[in-house]
């Protein structure tokens, strides 16, 4: 029996020739991830376990991009020991403010993840460089922790669906949509323990962004990963930000899925996950009578570049309406600046929107825009869960960046093709 | 290995964010955690919970965010055991790492309710329903899991292969 795009990557970070699925295995780490809330539970633990050294200074990443620039006095302390301990460890990869990004963001625009590389990131959607046909997964802090001092990290071979994806998106729709209606489509735990593998004559239709964006939502399903077949796309992206080696890994013709589904991308439409959960999920043109107090456009989900390309597509000439709050946040400083060059910026201020520094603030409830009683958010974040951006009572309504930039403007949730 | 006291009983999809509220994560300290432990789905939660409590769960225990602070806070209210019919990986991965016990079992996820006092085998995977008389069986562990629960979590348990 063959082996998937997964099994292939985990068999050889483990020295094996075979794995499969169920199979628990020891394997190399090429790079282990931290942000500036999980990073400090790991020092905490690495340091009480007696461990006085990190496997390899240049295989650990940490990002302070959850609560930074620091929200308050205890954020500022996790981001102090954060620092300290990437000095006296000489971390290489330790991103701060001024350079730093939201973490999935950053790390594939940096070229620290190339395809066929096997990561750990203690933050769930570490599964985003699978867009890079990367196996890339989240993890814990107890796990970045063992895998900064040791290298190495204990798996189970996840069994795998296969989305074999075909045709090409109507305008106004992106990766976002796609996601959100596989997920619609299986369930929040439709994937659970299982990789997700991309693959079909489709892809080549779907950018860097849209993959990233696809990536990034699996843990949503309850996957392990969410994996792309490398092509030209990956190359050109990969190509000029990774100089090293790196092996890609296709899924063998006989390799085991547990489904195999398929997915014409020609027949998405614009898609929205209403509360609570990303698998409640509607078109937009079914849900004009949503209001939202307010509108976000950024996250490791929808930061990008093509992201900010397409809120300036719908918001330039057109003013948010009365009684919306929209804020913008670039997710890197590249791409801030790219934004800049763009005149997105300007744009997105004559717009009547606050453009922020990189941050995952609001996503996560934070900072940046924390929800009031009952106030209706619609986000290009990926959660909607009871409280998650604020108080308990508020509600997420989770979309695409043309979706939320129509919103906006509109001041109901709104299909961008009827804009 | 044994486990006893009453039940504290959730649905489907019991995500981190309930769990522990982002608001809460710029501490990694374990009491603060745990003062807010299930704070936005049962804010009763911190107030009623006991030392051996148990918290029974539906599918997906546990999706979302990796955040650690979710296991540690429930582990350092003084929960015994976690019982669902299925866990989100990261939350599974993560309550072994940290030794807190969690058990899979769809019969004693339906079967048991809130209030009810169960007590639990470890070594055996029966999980005994005091209240209602019934036994049910959860899936027992590989040994490369038990390992890392007997001595007490992954990084001792690393620490102790590395001094030999």
């Amino acid at each position: 029996m063959g082996m998937t795009m997964t099994q292939k990557i985990l068999a050889a970070h483990a020295g094996l020739d075979t794995v499969k699925a169920g199979q628990l295995i020891k394997a190399k780490l090429d790079l282990v991830l931290g942000n500036d809330i999980t990073s400090p539970v790991a020092i905490n633990e690495f340091e009480k376990s007696g461990f006085d050294q990190v496997f390899d200074t240049e295989k650990i990443a940490m990002v302070m991009d959850h609560f930074v620039p620091n929200k308050d006095i205890k954020a500022a302390q996790q981001c102090k020991q954060c620092r300290s301990f990437a000095k006296s460890f000489s971390i290489k990869n330790y991103f701060d403010v001024g350079d730093m990004g939201i973490e999935h963001a950053l790390l594939p625009e940096k070229g620290l993840v190339a395809p066929g590389e096997l990561v750990i990131g203690a933050d769930s959607h570490t599964c985003t460089y699978g867009a890079l046909g990367a196996f890339s997964t989240g993890v814990g802090s107890t796990d970045m922790a063992a895998g900064m001092a040791t290298g190495e990290g204990w798996f189970k071979v996840p069994a795998a669906i296969k989305f074999n994806v075909t045709g090409k998106l109507q305008k106004g729709v992106s990766g976002k949509d796609v996601i959100l209606y596989i997920i619609g489509k299986i369930g929040v735990d439709g994937a659970l323990y299982k990789s997700m593998e991309f693959s079909g004559e489709g892809l080549q239709n779907l950018s860097m962004d849209d993959r990233l964006c696809m990536a990034n939502m699996a843990i949503e399903a309850g996957a392990k990963n969410g994996i792309f077949e490398v092509d030209d796309v990956t190359k050109a992206y990969v190509d000029g930000r990774v100089n090293r080696d790196y092996a890609v890994y296709k899924a063998d013709a006989d390799a085991e899925y547990e489904q195999v589904i398929d997915i014409d991308l020609s027949k998405i439409p614009s898609t929205v996950a209403c509360p609570h959960l990303p698998e409640n999920t509607k078109s937009a043109a079914e849900l004009t009578d949503i209001k939202p107090d307010q509108v976000v456009i950024g996250s490791c989900t929808n930061g990008r570049i093509s992201d900010m390309a397409a809120a300036a597509a719908i918001l330039k000439g057109r003013h948010v309406a009365n009684g919306v709050r929209c804020i913008i946040i670039p997710a890197t400083q590249a791409i801030y600046k790219e934004c800049i060059q763009k005149g997105y910026i300007e744009t997105f201020i004559d717009a009547g929107c606050v453009v922020s520094t990189p941050t995952c603030g609001p996503c996560l409830g934070g900072y940046m825009g924390i929800l009031a009683e009952d106030e209706i958010a619609v986000a290009t974040t990926n959660r909607n869960f009871v409280g998650r951006m604020g108080h308990v009572t508020s509600k997420i309504y989770l979309a695409s960046p043309e979706v939320a930039a129509a919103t906006a403007v509109n001041g109901h949730i709104t299909d961008p093709s009827t804009l | 290995m044994k486990a006893q006291g009453f039940v504290h009983k959730y649905g489907d999809n019991v995500d981190t964010d309930v769990i522990i509220p982002a608001r809460y994560l710029n501490t990694a300290n374990h009491k603060e955690l745990a003062a807010h432990c299930m704070e936005d789905i049962d804010a009763d939660f911190v107030k009623n919970v006991k030392p051996g409590d148990i918290i029974v769960g539906g599918a997906n225990f546990g999706c979302g965010s990796s955040r650690e602070h979710a296991p540690i806070a429930i582990k350092e209210s003084g929960v015994s055991c976690v019982i669902a019919k299925t866990f989100a990986r990261i939350f599974f991965r993560n309550s072994i790492n940290i030794g807190l016990a969690i058990l899979e079992c769809e019969e004693a996820s339906e079967k048991i309710g809130a209030g009810d006092e169960v007590s639990i085998d470890f070594d055996t995977g029966v999980i005994t329903n005091l209240t209602k008389n019934e036994t049910y069986q959860a899936e027992p562990f590989p040994d490369f899991i038990k390992d890392i629960i007997h001595s007490g979590g992954l990084l001792k348990s690393l620490k102790e292969k590395q001094n030999g």
